[in-house]
């Protein structure tokens, strides 16, 4: 193995996810010594972009895998309505207007497109889905890095970024465990957020949220980002706030990634482990709904709940991981999932008394609602009768932090003393300053291919 | 009928295990019909998981874009997944079962049928030397061929159809239409799968970069061998329909599909073979890879043989090389029921219920 240390690298990338990849690989081109560290193994390589499907990208006719138009107006009224309005309105349009010709750059770049998946048909106009997902994606951009004659080096976690009078000129890292000084003329910080790092969520959130699962890696443990901080970068971002959905609660701790998810909510009551319901379960379409539900169940006790349904609904939505816990009663049926039998079937006594006769319609908001009943359900309220009874637990899964690095239209990282004269951020760790608050789908990839590419061309520039 | 091996719960509950999973993330439905197929369906019975098996053609493609391989828990790995149910499912279709297990997973094995049948070519060129003759037939009359050659290919022809009926019981099938042969025929014969559906290529021999050259290398094969078998053909209708016996001049239908034929084969199986060493074993069926192995060899030895005897024309070597390449032939015969040649039938009755489920 090469020493690391032994070189002055014309630009490093911390973090081998996807902003730190486009970062690299638009470094490389123009002939840069480019050195990526990632903390990871290779087999974990890519971060949580590994776990991701597709990016939102405007477009003004068809283009490759998307259907119609998407114009950047309604792109941005998009992001205006998830965020209610907490994004830096300059940043977040040239984002809009840049993600248009990602698409054809990603494609150069060894992505492969596939058509909208079964089942999210409603995002084939915004969305492009990366065919194999974001690991597929992440294995192009290597190749591409690869060939570029970019070197990587796994298991190399960094732990300090050196800056001296506003300008960096080397970092600290564990390679393998052993402590080294690396020497560097740029650097692009994309080491994601901090989510994975509990003690540090538990601060930020209070003791409960040990109980979250992380829906991703568990290598964004936010290092640099706290290192960062310390020397007084200039930060974005509600430090007490995490994207947190509901999943299955038999998750895996960290790295459950997509499969975890849960789509029987609406069609379904949901009660925390004393057997009660807590909000209304039709509110709106799934999609909508569910990023509010993370905070719901983190609400309740031992952050957990129980989603029930009857055989009525069981084939009303996407498969889930495991398969649920299934009995002939209700009580055999709180049971299984551990909790209390007599208090579940008066809370589904109570809700099937509650439910009036109407047109149930699993693919729109149906208005058939309960009458009477606190909380109400709103929409898809059918009585729970029909034998065998599911139950699914959920928990909090937590997909990103919004804590970041604030950085401006080329994604420089100021100091205490203004811009820093040499360090670039993309990706999850400055996507706080375009995302707020809230999530639209497919925006983080967007952010971390915008930025990444833009970061990796002026650290770039600096250095050439 | 019942079935001489039982299909066992093993390949078969870990393949469901990992469909499963799959039907929860579909990020791979890009890649080829099997994932298509999986969203079709909450629950998989035993018959569906040999369905699935049996529409995979090991591209990899989902190996190396799965972000739940080992080291996670969910230990994807569903190329070796469905490998296993499939090799398994043509070991249990076979008739007689026994057979399946001994050429499908032992090179040896296969060799052993070559060079036993290469001996008893032997022999008979030198049991059953004809008084007169012209070409081969100066070594071995064409009744002593006929004698050998019919039964050996009737034989593996029985053998699969019985394997086929006893596949398209275990998958469900219905009644086949016109347009489902279609369909399924029009896929087989662009290797739509192969590929990669969106993706440029498939991921086998190169890990995660994606590459033509198995698509390629079995293009030449399977056109290839047919071209050799249309060879074969057009001699057999040259000799009884229009009484021209062999030899045939360059300038014949049997040389003029035969020798491309012979080529296409030879080159084709030796870059298969390549592909296959570089290939990595565990996300195939490791147990299964000698059988493979020795099965590409012999196919490849079939045309090699041939072409090499063609070159031989009028010289001594013609006896020993008829001999070598009759017995070659007669060996890949008789063994097509029980080694990997089987995948074609099968992978065709696959796609021809992917298309009845299509509707
Ligand atoms: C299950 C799931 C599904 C998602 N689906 C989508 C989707 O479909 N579309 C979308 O746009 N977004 C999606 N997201 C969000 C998306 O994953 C992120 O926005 C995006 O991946 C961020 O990219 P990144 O490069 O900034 O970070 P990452 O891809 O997380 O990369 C960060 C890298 O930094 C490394 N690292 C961390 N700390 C250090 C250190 N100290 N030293 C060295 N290396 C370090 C990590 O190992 C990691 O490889 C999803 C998230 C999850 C969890
Ligand atoms: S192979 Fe992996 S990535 Fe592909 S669909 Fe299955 S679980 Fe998803
Ligand atoms: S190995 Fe290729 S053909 Fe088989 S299931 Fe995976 S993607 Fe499909």
């Amino acid at each position: 193995m090469r020493d690391l240390s032994k070189t002055i690298w014309d630009v490093i990338v911390v973090g081998g996810g996807n902003a730190g990849l486009c970062a690299a690989i638009e470094a490389a081109e123009t002939g840069a010594r480019v050195l990526i560290l990632d903390s990871a193994p290779k087999a974990y390589r890519g971060g949580n972009s590994r776990h991701t499907r597709n990016f939102r990208c405007m477009h003004r006719g068809p283009l490759s895998v998307l259907t119609g138009a998407y114009e950047k107006d309604e792109y941005f009224d998009d992001l205006i309505r998830v965020t209610k309005g907490k994004t830096d309105e300059t940043l977040a349009r040239m984002t809009i207007a840049a993600s248009e010709e990602c698409l054809p750059w990603m494609e150069a770049h060894g992505v492969a497109f596939q058509k909208s998946l079964s089942g999210t048909l409603s995002l084939s106009r915004t969305n492009a889905f990366f065919l194999g997902g974001g690991k597929a994606l992440v294995n192009a951009y290597y190749n591409t890095a690869e060939d570029l004659g970019v070197t990587t080096r796994y298991e190399a976690e960094v732990t300090h970024i050196v800056v001296e009078d506003g300008a960096f000129t080397g970092l600290d890292a564990l390679i393998d465990g052993t402590p080294s000084r690396i020497e560097g003329r740029a650097v692009v910080i994309a080491s994601g957020g901090f989510q994975a790092d509990l003690d540090w969520l538990a601060d930020a959130w209070g003791s409960s949220a040990r109980n979250f699962l992380i829906r991703g890696t568990p290598y964004n443990r936010g290092v640099v980002l706290r290192d960062m901080l310390n020397q007084g970068a200039e930060s974005v971002g509600d430090p007490t706030q995490c994207h947190a959905v509901a999943i299955d609660g038999r998750s895996p701790k960290f790295d459950g990634g997509i499969v975890t998810r849960l789509d029987c909510v609406p069609f379904s009551i949901v009660v925390n482990k004393d057997g009660d319901r807590f909000y209304d379960e039709g509110e709106d379409v799934w999609p909508k709904r569910y990023a509010i539900w993370g905070r719901l169940v983190a609400g309740q006790p031992e952050q957990v709940a129980f989603s029930v349904i009857d055989a009525k609904s069981i084939d009303k939505f996407m498969p889930s991981v495991y398969p649920p816990e299934t009995a002939n009663t209700i009580d055999g049926l709180a049971q299984k999932l551990g909790i209390s039998g007599t208090k579940l079937r008066e809370t589904v006594d109570a809700f099937n008394a509650a439910c009036r006769p109407g047109n149930f319609m699993p693919t729109e908001l149906d208005g058939l609602a309960t009458d009477g009943l606190t909380p109400p359900k709103t929409n898809w309220a059918r009585p729970i009768t029909d034998p065998p009874f599911y139950g699914y637990s959920l928990r909090p899964g937590v997909t990103f932090t919004y804590l970041g690095l604030k950085v401006d239209e080329t994604a420089r990282v100021s100091g205490p003393g203004g811009p820093l004269a040499n360090v670039w951020a993309a990706g999850e760790i400055m996507a706080g300053s375009i995302l707020g608050e809230g999530y639209l789908a497919g925006f983080g990839m967007t952010i971390g291919t915008v930025f990444g590419r833009i970061a990796g061309q002026e650290a770039a520039a600096h250095v050439a | 009928m019942s079935l001489d091996i039982p299909q066992t719960q093993d390949a078969t509950s870990e393949a469901r295990r990992q469909i499963e999973i799959c039907n929860a993330c579909r990020y791979c439905e890009g890649y080829c019909s099997v994932f298509p197929a999986i969203t079709r369906e909450r629950a998989f019975g035993d018959g569906d998981i040999t369905q699935l098996a049996n529409l995979c053609h090991n591209c990899r493609g989902c190996y190396y874009a799965c972000q739940y391989t080992e080291p996670h828990e969910f230990a994807l790995n569903l190329p070796a997944a469905l490998a296993e149910v499939r090799v398994e499912s043509w070991a249990r279709f076979a008739w007689p079962g026994r057979f399946a297990r001994v050429f499908q997973q032992n090179g040896v094995a296969l060799a052993l049928a070559l060079a036993l049948s290469i001996a008893a070519l032997f022999w008979a060129l030198t049991a059953l030397r004809p008084e007169s003759g012209q070409g081969f037939y100066a070594f071995l009359s064409h009744a002593a061929m006929v004698a050998i050659f019919v039964p050996a290919f009737v034989f593996p022809f029985a053998v699969i159809a019985i394997g086929l009926k006893r596949y398209w019981r275990e998958a469900g099938g219905t009644a086949i239409t016109m347009a489902h042969l279609k369909s399924a025929f029009g896929d087989a014969a662009r290797m739509k799968n192969l590929s990669g559906g969106a993706a440029d290529g498939c991921n086998f021999e190169k890990t995660d970069r994606y590459s033509h050259a198995r698509r390629h290398a079995h293009h030449a094969v399977m056109y290839g061998f047919l071209l050799c078998l249309a060879s074969t053909s057009s001699g057999t209708v040259l000799h009884y329909v229009f009484d021209m016996p062999a030899p045939y001049g360059l300038f014949s239908l049997p040389k003029l599909l035969g020798i491309p034929g012979g080529f296409l084969l030879t080159i084709g199986a030796a870059s298969l073979a390549w592909l296959k060493i570089k290939a990595d074993p565990s996300l195939g069926a490791p147990s299964v890879w000698g059988g493979e192995m020795a099965f590409v060899f012999l196919l490849g030895a079939t045309g090699a043989t041939g072409l090499a005897l063609y070159g031989a024309t009028g010289t001594a070597l013609v006896s020993p090389l008829l001999a070598l390449h009759l017995g070659t032939v007669l060996a890949f015969f008789l063994t097509t029921p029980y080694s990997k040649m089987v995948h074609g039938f099968y992978r065709l009755a696959a796609l021809v219920r992917d298309a009845q489920l299509r509707g």
